[in-house]
């Protein structure tokens, strides 16, 4: 067993200490990337690639943790300094974003809200997170008024909060914030790139943005159908279906109560004051 | 950073602290993956899971458990058992020969030139293809005390055993490389290092 048993020993001046010395030897560097791929996976470093939409490109920032941030900048720089900033720590830029997220954000901004996109929304307030849900359930090619979020979360005399909330909204496009209007009817304000992005995007989902603000200026805030005798939100999918010949128009959800009309289940218009 | 400050400062602020931990202790991290498992794609994936692991764990602690923590040996105790896990799932899948990894790391041959086995060099991937070959259960404590340097009572934390024990497990496991060499310069192992090795004395297990 021993050295010394061996036929030929060619090998005495291998001891032991020699071949723990050789073993010492074996430790080497980690490979390049490991420490950022790490800081990533747990939450502590960003990953960015850029996306191509309707409105230009946007950068996609997320982790390990999900998808943190969307915004327009005009350099790989100015994002990563942008990170950096509000989120205190290092973004990584990636030739692309790894294929699944990818996927599943081009198949968000084309109306399927089934598929999941984890979001890393730490450091937010539980009130924006509300808000930004809420938001999430707004579907492709329709629009709420802010009241309709702050009274849909149970705050509806947060109206202004909930604007403001949009406003600080992380991830838009993935978060629809452009689907949300002002109560009056109007299209406000866009945090990514301004309401000229607001009105392309709405655009790209099959609206008319000029209309429905001239619809906003005429004082109509709901549609009915005098068949169903049920009013809804001007863009819901259901007040589209109602044909020219029988809709009735509303300035208030008072007024189609008192013509006998209930609010559609689906968009819940009642309680957009 | 200071690896003896290195528990004060993740206790007092994890999130600051864990990119220089990382960065301090991710050699050796990946070195015990790579001498355990002998394969640099896998290695890295332990790695990045030690650390995921160490993360998880350290934000759930308070602070007074992570100031007593051990690094080092705690460590090592995740990566150890990371590798044996994987071993685990492997084995219980259908053996298959895998092409791939035969293609991305081959086995080292030795050169055997009339003065090979004089003139051979005990180069590093000589050594890590014999580490490859000890039985696991010497392979471990081997790799720990020598190539991460940590000491027999750390090791013992690390995997649970007496320091006894584990220090026993490493003159062991140095007798047989020890033997594996003498077998090689003398011409009785044929085969190269990280194959199928067998000693009068008592059957080894292969490395997978």
């Amino acid at each position: 067993m021993s050295s010394t048993s061996s036929p030929i020993n060619l090998a005495d001046h291998e001891d032991s200490s020699a071949i723990e010395l050789a073993l010492g030897g074996l430790l080497v560097d980690a490979p390049a990337g490991l420490a950022d791929r790490t800081l990533v996976a747990v939450g502590l470093a960003d990953a960015y690639a850029p996306i191509e939409t309707v409105i230009g490109r946007i950068w996609v920032a997320f982790n390990g943790l999900g998808v943190d941030a969307l915004e327009s900048a005009n350099s790989p720089e100015a994002f990563e300094e942008r990170i950096r900033a509000i989120r205190g720590r290092p973004a990584h830029r990636l030739g692309q974003l790894p294929p699944r997220l990818s996927a599943a954000i081009q198949r968000r901004l084309h109306g399927d809200r089934r598929v999941a996109i984890p979001l890393d929304l730490r450091g937010h307030s539980s009130f924006e997170q509300d808000v930004w849900m809420k938001a999430l359930e707004i579907p492709r090619g329709e629009v709420r008024p802010y009241g309709w979020i702050a009274a849909e979360i149970g705050r509806p005399k947060a109206v202004r909060a909930v604007g403001t909330a949009l406003g600080h909204n992380p991830v838009p496009l993935i978060v629809p914030c452009h689907r949300v209007v002002r109560t009056d009817g109007t299209i406000g304000q866009y945090s990514l790139g301004g309401p000229a992005n607001k009105r392309t995007l709405l655009a790209s989902e099959g609206l008319d943005p000029e209309a429905m603000e001239a619809l906003a200026r005429a004082g109509i805030r709901y549609i009915g159908s005098d068949t169903t005798r049920i009013y809804c939100l001007p863009t819901c999918h259901n007040a589209k279906r109602i044909s020219q010949a029988h809709r009735v128009w509303f300035r208030s959800a008072e007024d189609g109560a008192r013509a006998g009309y209930r609010a559609c289940l689906s968009c819940r218009p009642a309680i957009a004051a | 950073m200071d690896e003896d400050e290195l528990p004060r400062r993740l206790a007092a602020d994890l999130e600051a602290a864990f990119p220089g931990f990382l960065e301090l202790e991710q050699g050796r991290v990946y070195s015990i993956a790579l001498r355990l498992t002998g394969q640099p794609a896998e290695a890295e994936d332990l790695a990045q899971d030690t650390f995921i692991r160490a993360y998880r764990a350290l934000s759930g602690w308070e602070p007074a458990r992570i100031r007593e923590l051990a690094v080092r040996p705690w460590l090592a105790s995740i990566v150890v058992n990371l590798v044996r896990n994987r071993a685990r799932a492997r084995a219980a899948r259908p053996a298959t020969v895998s092409l791939v990894d035969e293609l991305a790391h081959p086995r080292i041959a030795p050169a055997e030139t009339p003065h090979g086995r004089l003139e051979r060099r005990a180069s590093t991937e000589e050594w890590a293809a014999r580490l490859l070959a000890l039985p696991e259960r010497y392979r471990g404590p081997v790799v720990l005390r020598h190539v991460d340097g940590l000491s027999y009572d750390e090791i013992g934390l690390a995997l649970d055993r007496p320091a006894g024990t584990v220090k026993a497990q490493v003159h062991r496991g140095i007798g047989i490389l020890r033997t594996m060499l003498d077998a090689e310069q003398s011409g009785l192992l044929t085969q190269a290092p990280g194959q199928p090795f067998r000693t009068a004395a008592r059957p080894l297990e292969v490395a997978r």
